[in-house]
């Protein structure tokens, strides 16, 4: 849930992803896509947010035991950033090309695990950034701009 | 063309959110994988699947499709009809296989526009 909003124009919150659970999985996305149709954001910006947001939850869902999203808020950018204690990846070129996937069966019956997840991130974002560290987690810093 | 014209057109069973069925149908898009349909498919579509759980609601909600099928006589989960009717996204069950009801619905959009 936002632990911090100011005026209409600018935004910061953070909202927190439970890993593991699926039957939540999706409501982080949602509030952020509702967050960001009250502060008056273009339909395609908050359509973008809402893709890649909702990638990023099902990745820390289905890998990490929490993640941290924060959602800010400037005049003409949105700002994503997902921070997750997780495994970390291991070789994020590899993580990086569609098709590659470590997700297990169960994850795959459900239709999640195609490895579209991160492309689907970059696609849609106007600037990506991915850091991660085996162990530790892993990073993600997403900039989706009014053209 | 509206979700109820498809549904009479098609015999459809309506499973959930019987009251938003006069929305419009701007196309349609097919998929068992989430995150392609994430990526590939644009709001007001309809979207046909097999897959029943409940996440498929989060999906449909976050891309503002028009209403969910499910094929081959699968049914939603207890779940899945929950969130689908907080959420608004009727869901559609159709008896048959994603290839002839895409097929049919691929004709009523076209013919109609």
């Amino acid at each position: 849930m936002p632990v911090a909003e100011t005026n209409p124009n600018l935004y910061s919150g953070s909202f927190i992803i439970e890993g593991g659970n699926f039957n939540s999985a999706g409501i982080v996305s949602t509030s952020i896509k509702s967050t960001l149709k009250k502060l008056g954001i273009p339909g395609d910006i908050v359509r973008k947010a809402a893709i890649v947001s909702y990638e990023a939850e099902i990745n820390v869902v289905s890998y990490a035991k929490k993640g941290v999203v924060t959602l800010t808020v400037e005049p003409g950018i949105v700002r994503i950033e997902v921070a997750d204690e997780g495994p970390g990846i291991p070789n994020i070129d590899l993580a990086m090309q569609e098709g590659y996937s470590t997700a297990d069966q169960r994850i795959r019956e459900m239709g999640f695990g195609a490895g579209m997840g991160l492309c689907n991130i970059k696609n849609y974002s106007d600037a990506f950034h991915i850091e991660s560290e085996v162990g530790k987690g892993t990073r993600l810093k997403m900039t989706i701009t009014t053209p | 063309m509206k979700i109820e014209e498809i549904v009479q057109a098609l015999g459809l069973d309506v499973k959930c959110a019987k009251d938003c069925l006069d929305r419009e149908v701007t196309g349609g898009y097919t998929g068992d994988l989430l995150s392609d349909v994430m990526g590939n498919s644009k709001a007001g579509y309809i979207w046909i699947t097999r897959q029943v759980h409940q996440n498929i609601v989060a999906v449909a909600s976050l891309k503002e499709h028009s209403a969910i099928i499910l094929i081959n006589s699968s049914q939603p989960t207890a779940e899945t009809m929950e969130k689908a009717e907080a959420e608004k996204i009727p869901i559609m069950v159709s008896d048959l296989p994603a290839f002839e009801i895409s097929g049919k619905i691929y004709n009523l959009l076209t013919a109609k526009s």
